[in-house]
């Protein structure tokens, strides 16, 4: 049985496991699924600045930080405990591609070549880790979610903004995957 | 049921403004003991095991996907969407309950210009970083501590887009 959790889940098993989330949360609380209002909470929890829009009462969205500290938990006890010991099997193309790049290691899900510490302070390592997670910060609460949010929790409540904000996600990503990203990847 | 009491009152004092800006808003006219929330850390567990297992925590998968060469991530949002949406019919045809009892809310979502600008500016993050923002925190849980300053960026993208949120268009 452990074997076979150890193996990669496909996607018929862990689509329709984070589909669950959906009802659990609504049965369990009233909750709607999301989790980029979690970094408008720390905005509000820890830097107000008197801004309007970090004013409101945090505390009543504890829930929503405290399913956060699950998924880190959760990340972990599957990382530790659940890991599958071979490397990620890709697309030869991409392989191929990121090689160009000078990207080879497939041991983590983060490849260790790009997301460290010290390629923060390279121009690459600081477009992809600091202005990208910028604008995913940016973006999502500009937007209203992000794909739990909006792509999940809102497209299975049939709400045609969530479905405007899901193409724009997916338009976005396809260009800078397709278009920008190969710039900064050749800095 | 002893310890919950209601508190109307105190609820939804800016809901017009969550409602519009924070996908997920607290429907719940009840308060609880801090135990009670427990459960939410189960889930999150939960769900934490399945976005690690299923690699969509991997930001070359997130790559694939977007150069359309795998169906991996298609497929599991696809899924998970259909799965949520037969959920949230039967929990309505049936008119469902929390455990608590109390009656599950929906809220229509508005539309503005916001979910345009705002949601390309998250797919150009998405394809850089390779994470959204629960991914994001399920990558520094397998021990990708360098996502740390992806996170902290991603609250500051946050709190910046608060402070100018006026006189953006939306």
């Amino acid at each position: 049985m452990l074997e076979i959790i150890k193996q990669p889940w496909p996607w018929y098993i862990a689509g329709p496991l984070i589909g669950l989330t959906v009802p659990a949360l609504l049965i369990l609380g009233n909750k709607h699924f999301g989790i980029s209002a979690n970094l408008r909470h720390i905005c509000a929890a820890c830097i107000p600045a008197k801004v309007p829009f970090f004013k409101y009462d945090w505390k009543k969205e504890v829930w929503n930080l405290l399913f956060v500290v699950g998924i880190i938990g959760g990340a972990a006890i599957a990382a530790i405990w659940l890991q599958n010991p071979a490397s990620i099997e890709l697309n030869p193309k991409l392989v191929e591609e990121l090689a160009g790049y000078g990207i080879t290691n497939y041991d983590s899900l983060v490849p260790g070549q790009l997301f460290s510490f010290e390629n923060l302070l390279t121009i690459r390592g600081f477009l992809i880790m600091i202005v990208g997670g910028f604008v995913v910060g940016f973006g999502t609460r500009y937007a209203g979610g992000c794909t739990s949010g909006h792509s999940i929790m809102g497209l299975s409540n049939l709400q045609w903004p969530s479905l405007v904000a899901t193409i724009s996600f997916m338009v976005g990503g396809f260009l800078m995957a397709n278009f920008i990203l190969p710039l900064i990847m050749a800095l | 049921m002893a310890e919950t009491k209601i508190t109307d009152a105190a609820f939804d004092t800016d809901h017009e403004i969550r409602a519009q800006d924070s996908v997920c808003i607290n429907e719940s006219h009840l308060t609880h003991k801090w135990y009670h929330q427990i459960k939410y850390i189960v889930v999150g567990i939960l769900f934490g095991v399945a976005f690690v297992k299923a690699e969509i925590i991997s930001w070359f998968r997130i790559q694939e996907m977007f150069r359309l060469q795998s169906f991996h991530m298609f497929g599991v949002i696809g899924s998970a969407v259909v799965v949520g949406a037969i959920s949230v019919w039967l929990i309505k045809r049936y008119n469902a309950k929390t455990i608590y009892g109390e009656k599950i809310e929906f809220h229509p979502k508005k539309f503005n210009k916001g979910q345009i600008y705002g949601g390309l500016l998250f797919g150009l993050g998405w394809a850089m970083t390779g994470a959204c923002p629960g991914p994001l925190f399920a990558q520094l849980g397998t021990g990708a501590f360098a996502v740390l300053a992806v996170i902290l960026s991603a609250i500051a993208g946050t709190w910046v887009y608060g402070y100018f949120r006026e006189r953006l268009p939306h």
